[in-house]
């Protein structure tokens, strides 16, 4: 029997797999309450660098072509279809669900994946207008990504709860940070290096390892964050986070209840991270033959 | 034939052309109207003002917070009761009469509004009143429409909506909230600003001849104190703000943790960015209308216009010369085109600024028009020489003030207007029409005007990036935020 | 080289006329019109409220620059001479009413005017002048010898100022050489005479060939630009003489130079010709308002004119039967 290499998990952000500048890591357990692994636990410096990271990775992700971005969302949905049976595994072994409960799960991932691979070019048709002013300009509305979004997972369903914030976050232009379960290292930077091999660009999803109540409120006052997803705070952190928020007016979005990922996504996760930009651009008759507009 | 003089001019004065005040049909005393009725409220009058001569105008008696339990719960009474029995249809025929109200009553609207704000006539009377009279028509069809909107066959509304709203547009912003509220089924505790209460009250009286069933929307009356009151009050389910960042913030860590759903129509600082190519003379107008309309008292005012510096020189001399001929002065005379400050504190917070920016090393310049020794006025002022640095460029100074800054290539202009944390208008004029979509396209602004300023409609989504807010108000988007459109499953 | 044409070579545009292609070059780099603003901006100027003593001036103002006028086919020697008795004293029960500045009419009938003018000074003491259409009014389509010989039969019979007409379909041809040629030799033609040059903007059809057409008169030594013949619509309007007094107005600027303007066709109540009045104040600037800077090319217009006054004075309203019709 040959010794096997384990498996370091680091951080991922900025398309890489750095550690904690910190240099700090806490210990895994698995179901059974064995080590399993020690993962890093993120410092606040840590998400500093990991929104500078998303700014840039934003930069590149927005300026993407709505069809672009589906095949990359769908490259992810891919790779992940790839490498189920170790997400399989690793659930099994991190959370103690039966086997046709993990393949369910990692499923309803691939799926969802597919799903809001299917919704980036169909957004503006859907949630943008034309606008029928009363007035001499053709008038439009076209969503568009808010910017970087924070991210607190939720820590139900490892996998499909992680799955199920970022991608519709992404799916719209923006960029995330994210604070990983903190049970769930594992599956979260395992997804990572399913997203490092999406074609997916730099920076465009960051996932942090480590502590919420520790990490959040940071990135709750950091004026370069635009809007923040709330599904994995407690009551208690959830108020917090939303008076930091408050101070940049950021776009906060929390769950009305506990979600259920196995259901079909509604358009509210999409809709929270959009903005609506409405132009005006001046028409009226083609010549003095029409007569005046006013 | 020879000209008459060697300059060739006859002296041609505008007579005096005063809209008559009697048609404003101003009381002595107004109440808030709560529940149906126009009642005393318990706390102290307060006296508005006409900025336009500096003197009081009418009383107005205000609410206590017994006053707002009041109002809330009787919004709450309506809500369960009469109007979500109404069909969507029938709630749309109440709008329809509010707005045929307004029209018919608009020149006294008009005339009042003119008296309480300090604008003038001719902008109550040709966009304030009847761009409100729209709003309201807009959003009553909407009514027995919501289904289209995109969030299912019959969405719900949210409740009962606290709304505060600003002295700028007193009237229009009670219609811009008023409007779709209702007709997405909600009812309305909603307070006008302290210094211009009027108009909403008659507003009120529309309402109440239009048979609304009482408690739908009530008006209540009051300062800072009241509308923070009201925005904290825990029996809403809905808070929409219209006003300063600084006030937004709070209003946000207030309802932090209570689930109530919050839209924020904040400041700004809009870039107005002119390039070489520019129908130059239609550029001039379109600043003009941007920082001098309403005397730039607008969330969305173009107070920093960014000119390609090959046309800076003369863009700046005719947009001098253009402002020279703006008349400044008795708000209800109709050929005023620049009106009052709304009042004493704002004209301090104006003057304050201007002195900074002087400080700061830019260049003034201000119009020689007259302005009249009562009242509150602030001549309109150009700094040229301003630089991303300057209090000027950076600060929302809510007044007839333009910072002029220049930029050489498209990238430099988006560089400059996008440096900001604000972010809710913008405006592009050139000839070339794929610029002008370039630059739509990477303005960080919620509305962007190509080739105009000041443009607005109920069936156009207007609202802020970043620190000018979130929500939007008019348009499909806009019905959106009186709505309940989490359609997420959730786990019981 | 004629004199004009010298005189723009020493202004600021000299060399911009020295050929087809650095002029089309020029008037091809004006700043474009936004037609949506400009219109807005028209519109707006056009709720100005003039009343009262500023009405009562307005209203004398215009009455002293209408050019008064008949281009008819059907046009006869009574018709003008009737028509000269009214432009010198329009109101005859209010002999205080202005004269108008000019009639205006066509060339073979100058002489009929010259003659119900003749000492018409001594007679009433008051003048007012002759304007003759010229160039083959109002289509313009006729050799460039015809044309020129047009005007100076005009001039000869004592036409104190020409209306003349540009080629459209050279503009529209980009031939603008060919317009400023044509019109530095009909301003030699008419010796003394005032010219103005009328665009057609109708014709035009747009605002920027509108501002283009403007600077090319301007160029070539018009004394006038002037809108319409009033045969084609659109005739006059609001956001066009916007344009053309903001041509005058930068032409000025860099020249020093005034030039003049003057709508025509369309203008037919007196709160149409305050509006205009308006504009010529607030875009070109109050030296303008003067009959040497600026008419009203129009008929029906004077009666209007006249029942306001009479309504400012007498404070009451009137009707048709009591102005008089030619």
């Amino acid at each position: 029997m040959s010794i096997a290499v384990a498996k370091t998990y680091k951080l991922y952000v900025g398309g890489a797999f750095p550690r904690s500048e910190s240099g700090r890591t806490y210990q895994v357990t698995d179901a059974g309450g064995s080590f399993m692994a020690n993962a890093v636990q993120a410092s606040r410096k840590d998400a500093r660098d990991a929104v500078v990271a998303a700014r840039k990775g934003f930069g590149s992700w927005s300026k993407a072509t709505p069809y672009n971005r589906g095949q990359v969302i769908y490259r992810i949905a891919e790779m992940l279809q790839s490498r189920q049976p170790e997400f399989v595994e690793l659930l099994i072994t991190s959370r103690g669900v039966d086997r046709s409960e993990a393949a369910a799960e990692t499923e309803a991932a691939i799926d969802r994946l597919v799903h809001y691979a299917g919704w980036t070019d169909k957004l503006t048709a859907v949630f943008g207008s034309a606008n029928p002013v009363s007035a001499p300009y053709f008038n439009y509305s076209a969503p568009e990504p808010t910017g970087v979004v924070a991210i607190i997972a939720p820590t139900d369903a490892p996998l499909l709860g992680l799955v199920s914030v970022i991608a519709p976050v992404i799916t719209g232009g923006n960029a995330c940070v994210v604070i990983a379960a903190e049970a769930d290292p594992c599956v979260a930077i395992t997804f990572g290096e399913v997203l490092a091999t999406s074609d997916m660009p730099a920076g465009v999803v960051n996932i942090l390892t480590g502590s919420a109540t520790e990490i959040a409120p940071h990135l709750a006052a950091h004026a370069d964050v635009n809007a923040m997803d709330l599904t994995g705070a407690d009551d208690e952190l959830a108020r917090q986070l939303e008076v930091a928020a408050a101070g940049t007016v950021k776009r906060v979005h929390r769950p009305k209840g506990r979600p259920d990922f196995r259901a079909a996504p509604g358009t509210i996760r999409l809709r929270s991270f959009l903005e609506i930009k409405t132009v005006w651009h001046p028409t009226g008759a083609p010549s003095l033959a029409g007569g005046s507009s006013y | 034939m020879s000209p008459s003089t060697e300059s060739g001019s006859i002296d041609w004065e505008y007579a005096p052309a005063p809209e008559s005040e009697a048609i404003g049909r101003v009381k002595d005393r107004y109440l808030p109207f709560i529940d149906g009725k126009f009642i005393e409220g318990g706390g102290d009058d307060l006296v508005t003002i006409n900025p336009g001569r500096g003197e009081p105008l009418s009383t107005v008696s205000t609410v206590d917070e017994a006053d707002l339990d009041t109002a809330v719960r009787a919004a709450r009474r309506a809500y369960e009761g009469p109007w979500s029995k109404l069909s969507g249809a029938e709630r749309g025929k109440y709008l329809f009469r509010i707005a045929r109200g307004i029209a018919e009553r608009s020149r006294e609207l008009a005339v009042l509004e003119s008296l309480d704000n300090g604008k003038p006539i001719k902008e109550t009377r040709d966009f304030d009143v009847p761009t409100a009279a729209q709003h309201f028509f807009y959003h009553a069809g909407w009514a027995d429409k919501l289904g289209h909107l995109g969030y299912g066959p019959d969405p719900r509304p949210l409740g009962v909506a606290g709304q505060v709203i600003p002295w700028n547009f007193p009237l229009l912003m009670a219609a811009w909230k008023i409007g779709p509220a209702l007709a997405a089924g909600n009812t309305v505790v909603i307070k006008p600003a302290e210094t211009t209460p009027l108009s909403a009250l008659v507003l009120a009286e529309i309402i109440a001849d239009a048979d609304l069933p009482p408690g739908v929307v009530n008006v209540v009356t009051g300062a800072g104190d009241i509308g923070a009151a009201l925005v904290g009050h825990p029996g809403l389910d809905k808070v929409a703000f219209t006003g300063s960042t600084a006030v937004g913030k709070q209003i946000q860590q207030t309802l932090a943790g209570t689930g109530r759903k919050l839209t924020l129509e904040l400041g700004g600082k809009g870039a107005n960015i002119v390039f070489a190519d520019a129908a130059i003379d239609q550029a001039v107008e379109g600043i003009v209308n941007g920082i001098f309309f309403n005397s730039g008292q607008v969330c969305c005012a173009g107070s920093r216009l960014l000119v390609q510096e090959p046309i800076a020189e003369e863009l700046i001399t005719r947009l001098i010369e253009r402002t020279e001929t703006l008349r400044v002065g008795d708000p209800l005379d109709k050929n005023t085109d620049v009106g009052a400050i709304n009042s004493r504190a704002q004209w301090n917070k104006i003057t304050e600024l201007t002195q900074a920016g002087i400080d700061e090393g830019a260049q003034v310049w201000r119009s020689s028009c007259p302005l009249p020794d009562k009242g509150f006025f602030v001549s309109p002022t150009i700094f040229t020489g301003a630089t991303q640095t300057m209090r000027i460029a950076r600060e929302e100074i809510f007044g007839p003030v333009l910072s002029v800054i220049t930029f050489r290539t498209p990238e430099e202009a988006l560089a400059k207007a996008n440096n900001s944390p604000y972010g809710l208008s913008a405006g592009v004029w050139t000839e070339k029409g794929s610029r002008a979509m370039a630059m739509a396209a990477r303005l960080q602004a919620g509305v962007i005007w190509d080739n105009t300023w000041n443009k607005f409609d109920p069936a156009s989504p207007f609202g802020g990036y970043q620190e000018s807010g979130f929500g939007r108000e008019g348009g499909p988007a806009g019905l959106a935020a009186y709505l309940d459109t989490d359609d997420e499953a959730v786990i019981k | 080289m004629p004199e004009t044409a010298i005189k723009a070579a020493g202004s600021p545009f000299g060399d911009v006329v020295a050929d087809e292609t650095r002029l089309r070059r020029f008037l091809d780099g004006l700043p474009g019109v936004d037609p949506v603003a400009l219109e807005q901006r028209a519109a707006s100027l056009a709720t100005r409220s003039i009343k009262k003593q500023s009405k009562l001036t307005a209203i004398d103002l215009a009455i002293s620059m209408v050019d008064l006028t008949t281009l008819e086919g059907a046009d006869t020697p009574g018709k003008v001479r009737n028509l000269v008795r009214k432009g010198l004293l329009p109101d005859p029960d209010r002999p205080d009413t202005p004269s108008v500045a000019a009639v205006c009419i066509y060339p073979d009938l100058v002489p009929v005017a010259a003659q119900a003018l003749a000492g018409s000074d001594n007679t009433t003491g008051r003048k007012i002048n002759i304007a003759s259409v010229a160039t083959a009014f109002p289509s313009g389509r006729a050799a460039s010898e015809v044309k020129i010989a047009d005007v100076r039969s005009a001039v000869q019979a004592g036409a104190d100022e020409i209306d003349m007409v540009i080629d459209r379909g050279a503009f529209l041809a980009g031939r603008y050489g060919k317009i400023y040629d044509e019109i530095v030799a009909i301003k030699e033609a008419a010796g003394p005479a005032r010219l103005k040059v009328i665009l057609e903007t109708g014709e035009l059809a747009t605002y920027d060939n509108v501002r283009k057409a403007s600077w090319l008169a301007l160029l070539a030594g018009g004394d006038f630009i002037k809108t319409s013949t009033g045969k084609v619509s659109p005739a006059a309007t609001l956001p066009v003489t916007h344009v053309m007094l903001q041509a005058v107005r930068d032409w000025k600027r860099l020249t020093g130079e005034q030039r003049a303007v003057k709508p025509a066709g369309g203008i037919r109540t007196a709160k149409d010709a305050i509006r205009y009045l308006v504009a010529v104040r607030e875009v070109a600037g109050p030296e303008w308002l003067d009959p040497y800077w600026f008419r009203f090319g129009a008929s029906s217009l004077l009666n209007d004119l006249i029942m306001q006054r009479r309504t400012q004075l007498e404070g009451h309203y009137w009707g048709g039967d009591y102005v008089t019709v030619d």
